[in-house]
């Protein structure tokens, strides 16, 4: 790596003591000799293991769960239904106003994606927990399923979550979270090309090494202790203690040392759960995920299509863009309604087009919900919109990379959400890989500056 | 029937925090008799290394070595509320509030300084390595471990600190979408060269050339660290991921790693990693978020690249050889 | 479920356990002997976290049963540190800022040390090979391959 001082040297104090030093990490030594604890490395006497049953179909009604035979498997200490949850219905997002509650911690009366919890099952071992979740008899009424995003928003498709009453999630806005900014009309109008794609993305899991689990004890004082690797302690807790209906304050969070989130720990599943079962059996539990839970239970990154409409000028100049983004949220929300709008804050991109419209929807199917992963409501629309750029450069005859200075921003510049541009960088990044790359650019993009005259 | 060489561009930035704001972090830092310094957290490290950047943070502040600070980190029986690791919020958030809480703290170190030294505390300055000066007479002196045992022993003051940062909530407006979704961006900008086999339609990236701005490197490092690895997963992004191949068809879902593809020691492109900092305003010394926004340029970057030297546009990812031989056929039909 | 007797060396400990027949050695190692560095990232064998050198070969722990390694030499890398000194290849993950979340380390170390003993001089290709069996989500690699390659060169000097 190479730290190039010589930019924004005018605007930097450097030699500090401690920060800018290529300090040891004080976590590192624990790594190489496998010591550091993680949640699962807390091996307690008596510990239960958790084991879910999941629905084997995409959306289906439940008839009837006989649990009768799981019970009686030899090392079943109990199985748990949606009707031992004290507040079943949630949504994670309840805790900064965003709603409705759209999710069950364990299916009540109704599945709406392949692999949804449907009753936990808690044993002696992990064996007896898998073999007796196998005995669990649920009895379903299959129905029609949709996966496909434009199929879910045409009128007449499945409905797959009744706490919204349609495939979208409704915004103060309305069906989508809108930006308007100057006259796109105009703008197509007086532009010399107009180029129209669509970008599509399938979801991503984040992989990381250490799959989502936690291992909750009780402390015998009526608290419970969840060692956890969520990313977000208190969210985490806030919402096990809405779903619980516990006060926080019989709570105690131990985590922060992860192994790998990407965003993939911060949707409160596992811990609810867990402290329930360790409460009504008064037992550590322990609840893991299997590789292929993380794999095809947990969130991914939504899958999302992207929808670009530009106006391009021969000298380069974009004069209107257009985007419709469409998140595929599965089932339900988690935190995809807010990963929605994060990209309509996001677009046109890190460029000043005087006229902008941004529509992003979030569309509920029938698959696995989607959440954060890092670069949420990002990555997949700076891929799309790299590539349209890409494409318009190639359109206009232009270099692909003049055709970037062209339109960056800069200091000063008005974003399509009407904040001023401040702490631009873009174009000395670009710049530097025109270096680095050996990317020749015309002399005058080579004297650009983010920086604006008297700014 | 050839390999085929081509390189694309990508450029892009990425807002630092949680989008919107409204997402708070708070610290607590304290003294320990012999003045090391506690800094009380609930934010998490998933690896990124928040630990440490947050001992770096608090010693600069404080004005002693790294290693006489100590993280207290994710026990909600003592840790005071953080939002959480996500959004590149850690070191932004966080890392503002152990500077308020440091900040709070250093003040009644000096105050206690002052009184031993009899000066006024601010005429006092740190030294970096655990003593305190008078400004222009340095030889007038006391170290840390002894001002924090005169602050318990002798004059009963808590060497401590609170520290609490929060930016404002912002609401989008309804029509006009007008809001404030972040208050600072990092940049990026990626220039990546690949082979294509037209009869294979296997992509092998051969550089990537990453040049990255994020405000401020607090440890370079660390920073090098997150940086490769992102550049890695952004590759893995482009040619390789995901648990629904034939999306939106539910089949064919990989379950385990021989299923899911990412790229091995083996598939390692050349990385070059440039970094330049433009310090962000309410930045802990001038940082930005880097963990999310260094794997999104090289997407984009290798599907431009991947047309450059094939002239077929996969606008679908993962940009797998079944799609580009698709794409190829199609071509070549006309 | 029937119990079976096994003893092995565990880092050089004698060590003696009644275990159910079936139990997985990565589970006998974390959840009765107590020794949690090697990982469960996967217990299928396609991530490399609970790798462990046994009777100087490296074998996944989540797919080998406990009850055949009666007898074994059992090697983690709990153990790899001597007298408080850390072993070459610690050292080099250390300074090379080969970890980042740690959770593929204690395998990736065991994976390398397995090469290093038998060839002290890798080639970076055969590092690759040697490493291709772990998962590491963090780094992308390339530390991982320089901290091995890095504590072979200091291995070798040290032997001259």
């Amino acid at each position: 790596m190479e730290l190039r001082k010589d930019y924004f040297a005018d605007v930097r104090k450097d030699g500090l003591h401690e920060i800018g030093q290529p300090r040891p990490r004080l976590d590192s030594p624990g790594h190489v000799t496998g010591k550091t604890a993680y949640f699962a490395d807390r091996i307690l006497p008596g510990m239960l293991h958790l084991k879910m049953v999941r629905s084997p179909h995409h959306h289906a009604r439940i008839r009837s769960i006989d649990t009768s035979e799981a019970e009686k498997h030899p090392g079943v200490v109990k199985v748990l239904t949606a009707k031992d949850v004290p507040h079943n219905v949630y949504t994670i997002l309840i805790l900064i106003q965003i709603g409705p509650e759209d999710e069950t911690v364990l299916a009540d009366g109704k599945v709406r994606w392949k692999g949804e919890a449907v009753a936990a099952v808690l044993a002696e071992t992990e064996r007896a927990a898998q073999e007796a979740a196998a005995k669990v008899k649920v009895d379903y009424e299959v129905l029609p399923a949709v996966f496909d995003m434009e199929e879910a928003l045409k009128p007449g498709a499945p409905l797959v979550n009744e706490y919204h009453g349609q495939n979208y999630y409704l915004y103060d806005s309305g069906e989508c979270r809108k930006v308007r900014f100057g006259d796109v009309d105009a703008g197509f109008a007086e532009a010399d090309h107009i180029l129209e794609q669509t970008y599509q993305s399938s979801p991503i899991e984040h992989a990381p090494t250490e799959t989502t689990g936690c291992v909750v004890a009780p402390e015998g004082n009526d608290r419970f202790t969840c060692y956890t690797n969520t990313q977000a302690m208190f969210f985490t807790l806030d919402n096990a203690s809405i779903i619980l209906q516990m006060p926080g304050s019989k709570l105690h969070f131990v985590g922060g040392t992860v192994g790998g989130g990407f965003g993939g720990k911060v949707d409160v599943i596992v811990e609810p759960i867990a402290i329930l079962a360790a409460k009504l059996t008064g037992r550590p539990v322990s609840f893991i995920y299997s590789r292929e839970e993380e794999m095809q239970i947990s969130s991914p990154r939504a899958a999302e299509k992207v929808v670009i409409k530009d106006g391009v000028m021969k000298d380069g100049r974009i004069v209107a863009r257009k985007v419709t983004g469409y998140t595929d949220a599965g089932a339900y929300s988690r935190h995809s309604p807010y990963g929605a709008q994060k990209g309509a804050a996001h677009y046109p991109g890190p460029y000043t087009i005087p006229n902008v419209w941004i529509d992003t929807y979030c569309v509920y199917t029938n698959r696995t919900p989607s959440s954060a992963m890092r670069g949420f409501g990002v990555t997949i629309g700076d891929f799309a919109l790299e590539v349209q750029m890409d494409k318009l450069a190639r359109l206009i005859g232009m270099d692909p990379l003049e055709f970037r200075f062209i339109n960056a921003y800069r200091d000063g510049d008005m974003k399509a959400h009407r904040q001023p541009t401040e702490g631009a960088a873009l174009i000395e990044c670009m710049q530097e890989a025109s270096r680095a790359a050996n990317w020749p650019v015309a002399d005058k993009y080579m004297a650009m500056s983010s920086y604006r005259k008297g700014a | 029937m050839a390999i085929r060489r081509g390189r694309g561009v990508a450029a892009i930035n990425y807002p630092t925090g949680m989008n919107l704001g409204g997402d708070p972090t708070q610290a607590l830092v304290h003294s320990t008799p012999t003045g090391n310094f506690m800094v009380t957290l609930s934010s998490v490290d998933l690896g990124q290394g928040m630990k440490q950047i947050m001992a770096q943070i608090c010693a600069e502040t404080i004005g002693v070595p790294t290693d006489r600070v100590i993280i207290d980190t994710a026990d909600t029986d003592t840790g005071p509320h953080c939002m959480g690791t996500f959004a590149s919020r850690g070191t932004h958030r966080a890392g503002n509030a152990v500077i308020q809480a440091a900040k709070e703290a250093r003040q009644v170190m000096l105050e206690v300084a002052a009184e031993e030294l009899e000066v006024n505390a601010s005429d006092l300055e740190t030294d970096g390595q655990g003593n305190i000066l008078v400004k222009g007479a340095p030889q007038k002196s006391i170290s840390i471990f002894d001002v924090a045992l005169s602050a318990h022993f002798k004059r009963g003051r808590s060497i401590s600190g609170r520290g609490m940062f929060l930016i404002p909530r912002s609401y989008p407006e309804k029509e006009t979408g007008a809001m404030k979704p972040s208050t600072c961006y990092a940049h990026a900008c990626t220039v990546a060269e690949v082979e294509v086999d037209d009869e294979t339609g296997e992509v092998t990236v051969l550089s990537v050339k990453n040049v990255f701005e994020i405000g401020r490197a607090l440890n370079p490092k660390m920073v090098e660290q997150q940086l490769v690895g992102g550049s890695w997963m952004g590759i893995s992004h482009a040619l390789y991921e995901t648990t629904e191949p034939y999306y939106p068809n539910r089949d064919h879902g990989g379950t385990d790693f021989n299923q899911y593809l990412m790229p091995g020691p083996g598939d390692l492109a050349e990385t070059e990693i440039i970094v330049l900092e433009r310090p962000s305003a309410d930045g802990p010394f001038g940082a930005k978020g880097p963990g999310e926004m260094c794997a999104n340029p090289q997407i984009p970057a290798v599907a431009n690249a991947v047309f450059d030297a094939v002239g077929v546009r996969i606008d679908t990812l993962p940009i797998t050889p079944e799609r580009i031989l698709r794409a190829l056929k199609a071509q070549a039909a006309g | 479920m029937a119990k079976v007797p096994v003893q092995f060396t565990l880092n050089g400990s004698e060590k003696a356990e009644f275990i159910e027949s079936g139990t997985t050695l990565l589970h006998a190692l974390r959840d009765k002997i107590g020794d949690t560095s090697p990982k469960g990232g996967c217990h299928q064998g396609t991530c490399g976290a609970c790798s462990v050198i046994i009777d100087g070969e490296l074998r996944l722990s989540c797919l080998t049963l406990a009850e055949t390694c009666d007898g074994a030499d059992i090697r983690t890398t709990a153990g790899l540190a001597e007298g408080g000194v850390l072993h070459p290849l610690q050292r080099a993950f250390l300074d090379a800022f080969a970890t980042q979340c740690g959770f593929c380390t204690p395998g990736m170390i065991m994976a390398a040390k397995a090469l290093l003993d038998r060839t002290p001089n890798p080639s970076r290709e055969e590092v690759v090979e040697a490493l291709s069996g772990n998962i590491c989500r963090c780094t992308g690699y390339e530390p991982i391959i320089q901290a091995v390659l890095t504590a072979a060169r200091a291995d070798s000097q040290n032997a001259a």
